[in-house]
């Protein structure tokens, strides 16, 4: 079930685990890794869906600014109906719209996706700036801050979210039908054709997931404070592809798991903190997620380089 | 004194003896020999696979031979890369010019012209002046400022031919230069060679029309299954004689055709058109338990025909027909819907997946048999692949094994398998054993049969004749992008499939 990527990740959590207990177990109090998950379930919300984008062989770099617009959205919605379900609603399909757009441009006019992506963080990005005039969304009704649930409650119903989220995805991505059609598309697009399957409908589809699963992300950040930020998401798409890169993705597509990327968002999240616990400057968190990074494209780039030599000795000439 | 004894003999350009190269196991070339005097041109023919395409390969460095010499001008060769090649002036002009499109003409020639330090100023007036001075020469009209990207294929061509003059190379190989020519370009094509010819340089020349060979070649090698047939004077060779030579091999045990009754017309195309593809006007039809082979040289649109019907490429015209019914096919999920399956050529690229599992591959068409409620059954997957790997003896440790660790003859099965699993009535092979070990070919044929024999229509595609002529209850032949000729197994002989092939 698991392959290697998903073993090595685990060890290397197991292993931070580990030094944790013994020197710092402050680290595992309850407020701490309370603290940690939500500022990191965000960046697990919208990687599930980056991560289904990345099989498919595309990239979705415009989360950030669809994860800012759909805060604001969420805000504007609860303001004006005072239902939480409608924020949902608003902010989940505004994330849909703006993923079909993304999606329609990539699938159907086969723009190539980080072109297209580029310019809807730009463009999202400034609109939003000049939509808002940078003020915040503030005054939100009372219901809608922590959903109305007790401060501390709050972390458990979105840790439940998240793990029937990141099951049900990877259950369908490995059960379903569709889940095949975008690991085949990812990795052979004429041979999914060939197969007989809409690759340009699954492309399409892909992006409408991840710009959902944006405006979820956004929702459930944005119920953390009494007000809502216009700039929020900021590098949010580096984030989540860094995440997905280091759980196994294959950034050409085809090749990856979504128990993979959850342990990359774990292994990342938890490594800043977990500095500040051990004493070493927190200016080491940047560079040692960055060399996490290479290092799990350069065990990549061996692997691949070994397998295409295999892969060559067994199959004679072209 | 012996040497001097000699000097009445054109002097070699180059000479290469007892070349042999395989690939993992599969024999491209055993012991061939070729050589090139000064000032002559010399052909290379066969049959598409017959090794040209390697043994040039191996003489401009891009591959190295297993054993045999190359000497070049006198002096033998030790390490061949292309860098050297170049040097000792080898220059090859592909059928597909390999060009950089957003430069102009005086950038590309200057590319592979220039020597120097990297930080030396670049002389534009000059390239410019080197670029008219040598299209002059292969004499073109061609602006030296034009991008090589809005240039004619045979305009590139030409870019290249003054590529090969102003690296003053000596040996000049063509390989299929006037496939995508007019006659008059081939005639302009023509001249520039006899100059080549004039300032004693010596020119390989590859091509399948063969009355451009008579016209050009001073010399012919055949090559046929990676060994030399025979190095001939042109004007001792008649077409007849080398049409024989090309194909002339005896039909062995190892196509054991087997007597099916014919059922039903299976499928049924008239005058399919495909105007993106080149495909005209083609009609054809195949019955149940019969096996069409389409031959035809590569280029001549078989594979573009095939794609045509399963949809890949919609068809602009024409109609297509299953069981007599007319039906629209547009997309390859009309196809499957149809009943036909398309096993494409190159199957790395377009046939298997070569990152998913034995199992997933096989399921990928037909989800549907595999799945309820649109969910995929784990168990039935995995028997469904495993009985495929069993009837199709795939060699693999389970059918959770990537496919792209399989050998090229395994993988092609799973491809079928995929294919199978749909239980098509059509079924269209496109070079069902290309590239595949000697085993795996016969186990491809014996399955085949089998196929026919449940009743399958199956139209396979085959660039090797003996596979045509062993295998086929009917051959079509394509030249151009139609069949030109359509006959039953009792009449087909290697000569009149080749000859049709050729476009006689």
């Amino acid at each position: 079930m698991f392959h290697r990527r998903e073993l090595s990740l685990i060890i290397v959590i197991a292993a931070l685990g580990l030094v944790l207990a013994a020197i710092a177990p402050g680290y595992f109090a309850r407020e701490n890794l309370s603290d940690l998950f939500l500022g990191n379930m965000p960046v697990l919300i919208v990687a599930i869906g980056t991560t289904v984008v990345i099989l498919t062989g595309n990239i979705d770099i415009s989360v950030g600014s669809v994860f800012a617009i759909c805060g604001v959205v969420a805000g504007i919605a609860a303001k004006g109906s005072g239902s939480v379900l409608v924020a949902t609603i608003a902010a989940c399909g505004v994330g849909a719209a703006l993923g079909a757009l993304n999606g329609s441009l990539v699938a159907f006019l086969r723009m190539p996706s980080i072109v297209v992506t580029l310019a809807t963080m730009v463009a999202l990005r400034d609109g939003l700036r000049w939509g808002t005039e940078g003020a915040w969304v503030q005054d939100l009704p009372p219901g809608f801050q922590w959903f109305g649930l007790p401060q501390s409650s709050y972390p458990v119903v979105a840790c439940a979210i998240v793990v029937v989220l990141q099951s049900v995805v990877a259950w369908a991505m490995r059960n379903l039908a569709v889940g095949r059609a975008v690991y085949a598309t990812g990795s052979n697009e004429t041979a999914a054709r060939l197969a007989g399957l809409d690759t340009a409908r699954v492309t399409f589809g892909v992006f409408i997931v991840a710009g959902a699963l944006t405006g979820l992300a956004a929702l459930l950040n944005s119920v953390r404070f009494n007000q809502i930020p216009s700039n929020a998401g900021l590098g949010l798409e580096m984030k989540v592809i860094a995440a997905a890169v280091v759980g196994g993705a294959a950034i050409r597509g085809g090749e990856g798991s979504l128990s993979g990327t959850l342990l990359g968002v774990i292994l990342l999240g938890a490594i800043g903190p977990a500095l500040t616990f051990l004493g070493v400057s927190a200016y080491w968190e940047r560079a040692l997620q960055g060399a996490i990074i290479l290092a799990a494209v350069a065990v990549d780039a061996v692997r691949e380089r070994r397998a295409f030599h295999a892969a060559v000795a067994a199959s004679g000439p072209a | 004194m012996v040497a001097s004894g000699l000097s009445d003999v054109p002097s070699l350009l180059l000479d290469a003896r007892d070349i042999s190269k395989s690939f993992a196991g599969l024999r491209a070339l055993h012991r061939v020999s070729f050589d090139l005097r000064a000032g002559e041109v010399h052909a290379l023919v066969g049959e598409n696979g017959a090794g040209k395409s390697t043994l040039i390969k191996i003489v401009t460095g891009a591959e190295h031979a297993d054993a045999g010499t190359i000497t070049v001008a006198g002096a033998p060769l030790t390490r061949i890369d292309p860098h050297t090649t170049r040097a000792l002036g080898i220059a090859a002009i592909y059928q597909q010019p390999a060009l950089f499109p957003h430069l102009t003409v005086a950038e590309n020639i200057a590319l592979s012209l220039e020597r120097g330090g990297s930080w030396r100023r670049i002389d534009r007036k000059a390239r410019r002046r080197r670029a008219s001075e040598l299209l002059d020469r292969v004499g073109a009209s061609l602006h030296p400022d034009r991008l090589v990207g809005t240039l004619t294929m045979p305009e590139q061509q030409v870019v290249e031919i003054a590529k090969a003059i102003g690296a003053e190379a000596r040996i000049v190989i063509m390989d299929e230069p006037t496939a995508s020519l007019s006659d008059r370009e081939v005639a302009r094509l023509f001249e520039v060679i006899a100059r080549l010819r004039a300032a004693d340089a010596g020119v390989i020349y590859i091509s399948h029309r063969l009355e451009e060979i008579a016209t050009i070649a001073d010399r012919i090698t055949v090559l046929r299954d990676g060994e030399t047939v025979a190095t001939r004077d042109a004007r001792d060779l008649t077409r007849t004689d080398l049409i024989r030579m090309m194909v002339g091999r005896e039909l062995d045990a190892v196509f054991p055709k087997r007597q099916v009754p014919l059922g039903e017309t299976a499928l049924s195309v008239r005058d399919l058109s495909n105007a993106r593809t080149g495909v005209r006007r083609v009609s054809l039809s195949v019955r149940r338990g019969e096996i069409l082979g389409l031959a035809g040289l590569v280029g001549s649109g078989r594979t573009q025909l095939a794609e045509t019907i399963f949809g890949l490429t919609p068809a602009s015209a024409g109609e297509i027909a299953i069981e007599g019914t007319p039906v629209t096919i547009v997309s390859p999920a009309d196809a499957i819907d149809r009943g036909i399956a398309y096993v494409p050529e190159d199957r790395r690229q377009h046939g298997v997946v070569l990152e998913m599992s034995i199992a997933a591959n096989t399921s990928l068409a037909n989800l549907t048999a595999v799945s309820r409620h649109g969910l995929i059954t784990r168990e039935a997957e995995h028997r469904a692949a495993r009985q495929y790997v069993n009837d199709l003896r795939i060699k693999a440790s389970s059918v959770d094994a990537e496919v792209g660790s399989l050998s090229g003859g395994n993988q092609q099965k799973v491809a079928l398998a995929r294919w199978l699993a749909t239980k098509p009535s059509v079924l269209i092979l496109d070079e069902p054993t290309q590239g595949v070990d000697v085993g795996s070919k016969a186990e491809i044929h014996r399955l085949m049969q089998d196929l026919a024999e449940r009743g399958m229509a199956i139209i396979m595609i085959s660039s090797e004749l003996p596979e045509i002529l062993g295998m086929s209850d009917r051959i079509a032949v394509m030249h151009a992008g139609t069949i030109v000729a359509t006959m039953e197994r009792a009449d087909a002989t290697a000569a009149n499939v080749m000859a049709a092939a050729l476009g006689h």
